[in-house]
């Protein structure tokens, strides 16, 4: 009895001497920081508009959870979301075989999980093995299969892995981006008994989590808030050799919507703010200077606005007066002149105040390596819309309203999500701009949920005009939406092959980028792929917001990024300056 | 005398409220949806008799309002030139008791400006004219819902009063299910089961058939009531007495006591159910953009910006208030005429 109780202690102690020992004398591969030296301490908090799902990186999706997952978690080669090019990160650095085939990392030495455990290539190999799996379902899965085969990972030595692509692929180290490296020694055995999908839930206990990012979970509490401490193993070092992060905690405040997000910000309960609408950014920015804070607009993000029309074929039993309205919307003329006849440029003035642009294509004006600079945005022209749909066989009433070649009045909805006013606003703008064509069209506000169902699985919608935002600017996560196979090919799902000749263009050209290595050819796909959207108006893209972000007076190194998470992406680096007030 | 004074007073206060959003297209400076979109939430015009060089003129004036690029919604008076407000100007066509054509409207001002009066909204509509035209949509709704409800009230409640027994029972079950059901989720799950494309006449008459229906529980109840002690008076009996068949019965005597219940419940629901009109498409489940009711307009209220920026946008929420206090005044009248009648 006596004995079992002593030896813990010395198991313990030898432990720690260990511990120290190898932290002291093994060769630490640390990364030197370029920002601003900053000094240690201080508290950040943040809001986010809802609670995390989970705290698990191979089950998140949800937008909350991501954000909070991205400051615990560190990845192999990171995309610097200012400069949107790859950077070293716990792979120090990687070689690709003449094939475009081969990819080889060497791994940081000496580094340790937020646990104190030491990190090697076993947990990456470990982690590979749990995003490939089939049974997990996890969502980073699809990026690691590159024409439905996936990667294949093997162990070199304990600080070297080699990636194997079934075909060359392109871009290949961005997919390394923001995929968390797993403490093996936590999360074997769950996986193991098939429980990874249910562990690391919002009821663990902080002992039980570990991750190689700057901040580690301290405290949850339900409906309130998440807070994060500082990792005392972090792997990087600012540019004077001091250990990052500056910030002793980071705290996620739980609010309910964006108005309220502005509201706390602006009483002072948090510190930094993204996402703010151009709408509370003005009413923000009156006081600035009397409640010490200082907002900026980060310039155009990746998000795009757009509008599209119901091509599915699955419907014409099912839904007859929907399948009676696509023998319009399959008219590109139709779709050419609802494009000419939206006044993007009122869109941009009325729903973002003048911080947005507006969109030729799918590609948004903050992608500066990827934008095809040399389409226009289409020139508002009523008038040019008429003669297009006039030579469409289209004609009008006696009281302006268009009837198609068989005298049927052209009328039909927008399906537009009732929780966000900006896009609903834009859809009334739309709803006017068509009018002038003499359509007649409604606006019907859906909850997002019903919003979504009825998109991608009843199919019973006529239009919809929906946001959406890239996590990368690379065009390969944009294959699922531009492949006519693609999961969210949204304006026609489950085309079994290439419904047109311009979407049997478009599959080939986004082949063909994935596995072209030259940047230049590469961009030379994608711009004929921006083309062919801007011509044949599968989704009609209106404007792209601004990003436009705020902090507090004396954040140091706040410098916000037009990719998401726009300003918590260096928050290892964030440090409050003496005059700033720490808090 | 005081009495009669306030009922009369209360009845020509809202003959000029309903007159005037019947007449909306008349009244109304500009039509409900036309945008001008370089003037979003301009605030409420600024009427002048004096000038810039303070020179006085009899005929009152506005000036145009510009904004700038860095702050388009802070907008300054363009002191350039002299707007005169006009009566009987010509402006957007509209329908006058959906019969006769027009362009002439009550009031505006002659050149290539827009008077706002009570200010424009977020897409530089005019609020004044999205006001009356909201309120024929918000008023007419109450007004028709209630007159259904009450109507059905008053079928199902001089039935069950009358001939009692399971029918009765039957009849007054039912009554209270309507009473207890959370309306609510029943608008909800209606308007999720209804196709996406509605016409807004459609919609219209919708809500008013939802809430008419959902309504008549306590108008059948209240009925109920006074047909069943009605049909106990002695002169009811007397008449029965002499072999009168219950359909004579029940139009001769028993319905007309019933008038002063129904009158008064009309005033009292009114206003119940121009509220719930005003709820329902403040929360999206009415009638739908463009046409304007006062709910939706409110809508917009929600938003913080607006909320704190622009305090017009929440004239459409105290709109209702000199309606409710008229339909008040009125019931409240009524009821003391009856019961110094009876």
């Amino acid at each position: 009895m006596l004995f079992s109780r002593k030896i813990p202690f010395w198991v313990l102690l030898v432990g720690f001497v260990s511990g120290l020992a190898g932290q002291d004398t093994a060769p630490q591969d640390l990364l030197r920081a370029t920002g601003e030296p900053g000094k240690p301490g201080g508290r950040l908090v943040f809001a986010e508009r809802s609670e995390p799902k989970t705290l698990n990186p191979v089950t998140a999706v949800d937008r909350p959870s991501r954000d909070v997952i991205r400051c615990m978690i560190g990845d192999l080669i990171h995309i610097n979301r200012y400069t949107q090019k790859t950077e070293s990160a716990l792979a120090k650095s990687w070689t690709m075989s003449k094939d475009g085939k081969r990819f080889t990392l060497q791994l940081r030495r000496g580094i340790r999980f937020s646990d104190g455990q030491p990190f090697d290539a076993d947990d990456v190999v470990f982690s590979f093995k749990v995003y490939l799996d089939e049974k997990v379902h996890s969502p980073q899965r699809d990026l690691l299969l590159i024409s439905d085969q996936p990667i294949a990972v093997e162990k070199l030595d304990t600080y070297a892995v080699r990636f194997t692509f079934p075909a060359p692929y392109a871009a290949a180290e961005r997919v390394f981006d923001s995929l968390a490296i797993l403490p093996r020694h936590l999360l074997e055995k769950d996986y193991n008994e098939g429980k990874i999908n249910q562990t690391w839930n919002l009821n663990i206990t902080p002992e039980k989590i570990a991750g190689l990012g700057p901040f580690r979970l301290k405290q949850f509490v339900p409906g309130e808030r998440l807070v994060l401490e500082r990792n005392p193993y972090y792997w990087k070092i600012d540019t004077k050799g001091q250990k990052l992060p500056y910030l002793d905690e980071l705290a996620f405040l739980f609010v309910p919507s964006q108005d309220a997000e502005a509201i706390r910000f602006q009483a002072g309960d948090t510190q930094m703010i993204s996402g703010l609408s151009a709408e509370n950014f003005a009413v923000l920015s009156k006081e600035q200077q009397s409640r010490n804070y200082k907002l900026q607009d980060a310039g155009p993000g990746l998000e795009f606005n757009f509008l599209f029309f119901n091509l599915n074929d699955d419907i014409e039993s099912r839904l007859p007066q929907v399948a009676r309205h696509q023998k319009w919307f399959r008219d590109v003329r139709f779709r050419r002149a609802v494009s000419l006849a939206i006044d993007r440029a009122a869109i941009v003035r009325l729903v973002y105040q003048g911080h947005g642009a507006a969109l030729a294509s799918q590609v948004a004006p903050g992608n500066k390596l990827w934008i095809n600079s040399a389409l226009p945005v289409p020139q508002h022209s009523v008038a040019e819309a008429r003669q297009l749909l006039q030579s469409a066989g289209f004609s009008w009433n006696k009281d302006g309203g268009l009837m198609d070649r068989e005298g049927m009045p052209v009328e039909f909805s927008i399906l537009v999500t009732s929780s966000n006013a900006q896009r609903q606003k834009m859809a009334v703008l739309v709803q006017d701009d068509l009018k002038q064509l003499g359509m007649k069209v409604s606006v019907a506000a859906m909850e997002f949920r019903s919003t979504l169902d009825r998109i991608l699985q009843s199919h019973d919608y006529d239009a919809t005009l929906m946001g959406a935002a890239d996590t990368d600017a690379d065009p390969n996560p944009e294959m699922p939406v531009m492949m006519s196979n693609g999961t969210n090919h949204v304006w026609h799902l489950g085309e079994k092959k290439p419904a047109t000749p311009w979407e049997a263009e478009i599959d080939q050209l986004m082949q063909k980028q994935l596995i072209t290595m030259d940047h230049q050819q590469r961009k030379k796909l994608f711009d004929r792929v921006q083309e062919i959207v801007a011509q044949e108006l599968p989704i009609v893209c209106l404007a792209s917001p601004n990003i436009l972000v705020g902090a507090r007076e004396g954040l140091g190194n706040f410098r916000p990024a037009v990719i998401e998470n726009y300003v918590l992406w260096n928050v290892d680096e964030l440090f409050w300056r003496a005059s700033g007030g720490i808090r | 005398m005081k009495k009669t004074r306030r009922l009369s007073l209360a009845l020509w206060c809202l003959a000029g409220i309903y007159l005037s959003v019947i007449c909306a297209g008349f009244v109304a400076p500009y039509s409900f949806e036309v945008q001008d979109r370089l003037h979003p939430f301009v605030p409420p015009a600024k009427i002048h008799f004096f000038d810039s060089s303070g020179k006085f003129h009899l005929r009152p004036f506005v000036y145009a309002v510009r904004s700038s690029d860095e702050n388009p919604m802070e907008y300054q008076e363009d002191h350039a030139t002299r707007y005169p407000i006009a009566f009987f100007t010509r402006g957007d066509e509209y329908q006058l008791l959906g019969v006769f054509h027009s362009q002439r409207h009550l009031l505006g001002v002659n050149g290539p400006v827009r008077i706002y009066l009570l200010g424009s909204d977020g897409f530089g509509r005019d609020q004044l004219s999205r006001l009356l035209y909201g309120g024929r949509i918000s008023l007419l709704a109450g007004l028709l819902a209630a007159i259904f409800s009450v109507t059905l009230g008053l079928l199902l409640g001089s039935i069950a009063g009358f001939y009692g027994g399971r029918l009765d029972d039957l009849i007054m079950r039912v009554a209270d299910l309507f009473i207890v059901v959370p309306w609510f989720y029943l608008l909800v799950a209606i308007r999720a089961v209804l196709p996406l494309q509605m016409e807004p006449a459609a919609t219209f008459l919708l809500v008013i058939v939802v809430i008419g229906v959902v309504g008549w529980g306590r108008p059948g109840r209240l009925v109920r009531g006074v047909v069943l002690s009605a049909r106990e008076r002695n002169y009811v009996l007397a008449a029965r007495g002499f072999g009168a068949s219950g359909n004579y019965l029940l139009r001769r005597h028993i319905l007309p006591s019933t008038w002063g219940v129904v009158l008064t419940q009309m005033a009292v629901l009114i206003p119940q159910f121009i509220l719930a009109e005003v709820v329902l498409s403040f929360l999206g489940l009415g009638i739908g953009e463009p046409v304007p009711s006062w709910g939706n307009m409110l809508a917009y209220a929600q938003q913080y910006h607006v909320l704190v920026s622009y305090w017009w946008m929440l004239l459409p929420g105290l709109a209702p208030i000199p309606v409710f206090f008229a339909y008040h005044v009125l019931a409240d009248s009524l009821h003391a005429r009856l019961q110094s009648v009876s």
